[in-house]
């Protein structure tokens, strides 16, 4: 267990000191979801005339999506390039190297949450503590798997690559889409709604929106950790597989 | 150091397996430098990686600085050092910081691996790129960078897979003299593989040749030379019909006015050679004596030359 928090630790520092040094880029990485939430949120607040509350925890779960996908695609350079073979022939622990890799992302997750949560209060967003903590580490279980699952396109699409961006750019939209984050699915077609359904975004959504709301104890919330947790295991044990087997 | 039995890989190419590596035995001692030569696609690289933990094998063992490296692989890991073919330093990560974190990687303490990274900066004379993004620097600074990350923790035991290609000559001089030098200095141990033959040649004290899998010959360099290529006395007449004469009176096959003979020492056997046909009255108008080169075992050994690298796979 030392090991591996001192691995994950390791490629952690590593993979956050760029950033650092180029504090800029972390910056608007942070400031995007404002974008989100002051256009879309106010679009969307006349159309649907959905409250702060709802459209609040459905940016942070966008954020959760494209994070972790760009942390697999600094993985897919480091593969191509040869960096991530030398690593590989160190001692450190595979899974802290997966999920030290999607660290720095989820960092910028809980940053970009602070932000907006303290933006949106003015505005009518009530803040529920508990529910809000909660359902940040649920985002933060999730983001690791969806991390881990991009490491393991990003390994199967080397050495090209082009599989990595036709993959994830049409599995993120769409799955964007169906989880009703960006409008709600009720008013959808039946047959949208049963492909919600076998969204496991979908469940992460509707926790966060109960967690949010301050209902802890909601049966979405139990669904949402569950695909959470299920995200994160696959994800896990699949990059493994992948890293194992040899690149 | 390096102890492999029946190593075999196989690969998956659109359902069809492609044996890479066939059956390797290999044996090779604490502090000796060995270089795997061999074209391209012979197997250099799958079998280094297998020998690193990278890949596992198909079939076969191999127990690496005293672990099996499908057992425990993290034994090896801790023991060894490896310079793969492509760069090991990321794009985005300082030099001296991605020597740092390659430190930490092998469980050095963060003061313990800014230490080591200075030592190795000093060392293979880059500590004025300390500063510096990978993707400023020349080819063989970025060589010496990866050969750098390869000893943070002092390995015994060194895998580089090319370490100087790609290279211009006075850069190659100088990745060589690093690893020389580690060798005289720590007495570590080193495994590379190479596809210039005068690097293998001059080199290494030990050549291993593969080709399509499997090791087609071991030994010195003299050894191979001597056992499979032999010296050659080449002498040129004036005629075809004088060169047949010669061929059929000191040995060696003619073509044109050209006669190639084999023998055991060239340069003391050339002058008794001329002798003999000057007293048949054959008038020989050059001679030269010819040192076998590696090229010309693996020719020997293969009806193909090395020197013109691409074999089909």
């Amino acid at each position: 267990m030392t090991t591996f928090l001192h691995d994950t630790a390791t490629i952690f520092n590593r993979e956050f000191r760029p950033s650092l040094r180029n504090p800029v880029g972390l910056l608007f990485d942070m400031g995007q979801p404002l974008l989100f939430l002051f256009l879309f949120g106010s679009l969307l607040d006349g159309a649907v005339g959905s409250s702060w509350q709802w459209f609040v925890p459905g940016i942070l779960v966008m954020m959760c999506l494209t994070g972790p996908m760009s942390a697999g695609y600094t993985l897919l350079v480091e593969l191509i390039g040869g960096a991530l073979e030398r690593l590989m022939v160190t001692p450190l622990n595979r899974t802290a190297m997966l999920v030290g890799k999607t660290a720095k992302a989820m960092l910028t997750l809980l940053v970009q949450a602070v932000l907006i949560i303290v933006l949106a209060l003015p505005l009518g967003f009530e803040l529920h503590a508990v529910g809000v903590l909660a359902g940040l580490v649920q985002l933060v279980v999730f983001g690791v798997g969806l991390g881990a699952l991009s490491f393991v396109l990003a390994i199967k699409s080397a050495p090209g690559g082009t599989l990595f961006y036709v993959v994830s750019q049409s599995v993120l939209f769409p799955l964007l889409l169906l989880s009703g984050v960006l409008l709600p699915l009720e008013t959808a077609p039946a047959w949208l709604r049963m492909l919600g359904q076998v969204n496991p975004v979908t469940y992460i959504v509707d926790a966060q929106r109960a967690l949010f709301a301050g209902d802890l104890t909601a049966p979405s919330v139990l669904y949402g950790t569950l695909a959470a947790c299920a995200v994160a295991a696959i994800g896990l044990l699949w990059g493994n597989r992948c890293l194992r087997r040899g690149l | 150091m390096i102890h492999a039995r029946g190593l075999t890989r196989e690969f998956k190419v659109k359902k069809e397996s492609v044996q890479a590596v066939r059956g390797i035995d290999l044996d090779v001692e604490a502090g000796q430098l060995v270089a795997f030569l061999g074209p391209n696609g012979a197997g250099k690289s799958t079998t280094l990686r297998m020998l690193t933990t990278l890949l596992p094998p198909t079939s076969g063992t191999a127990t690496v600085a005293g672990h099996d490296v499908a057992r425990e692989p993290a034994a090896v890991r801790a023991r060894i050092g490896y310079v793969g073919q492509r760069n090991s330093a990321g794009e985005d990560f300082l030099v001296r910081d991605e020597l740092v974190t390659q430190g930490r990687c092998y469980g050095l303490r963060t003061r313990e691996a800014a230490a080591r990274a200075d030592e190795l900066l000093d060392l293979l004379d880059l500590a004025p790129l300390a500063k510096r993004l990978p993707g400023t620097l020349s080819g063989g600074q970025r060589r010496r960078l990866d050969i750098a990350l390869g000893l943070i923790h002092r390995p015994d035991l060194l895998f580089l897979d090319e370490p100087s290609t790609g290279l211009d000559p006075k850069s190659r001089a100088e990745i060589w003299e690093h690893i020389l030098r580690l060798r005289t200095t720590y007495g570590t141990t080193l495994f590379l593989t190479t596809h210039y033959l005068e690097e293998a040649d001059n080199m290494a004290e030990r050549v291993v040749i593969i080709d399509g899998g499997r090791i087609i010959a071991d030994g010195t360099a003299e050894q191979l030379k001597n056992d499979l290529a032999g010296d050659h006395i080449v002498i040129t007449t004036g005629t075809a019909q004088e060169a047949e004469a010669a061929a059929r009176l000191g040995g060696g096959t003619a073509e044109g006015a050209t006669v190639r003979v084999r023998v055991a020492q060239a340069t003391a056997a050339l002058p008794g050679h001329l002798r003999t046909l000057d007293a048949a009255g054959i008038k020989v108008r050059t001679a030269e004596t010819v040192r076998p080169t590696l090229d010309d075992v693996f020719l020997t050994l293969t009806g193909r030359s090395l020197a013109h690298d691409d074999v089909p796979a």
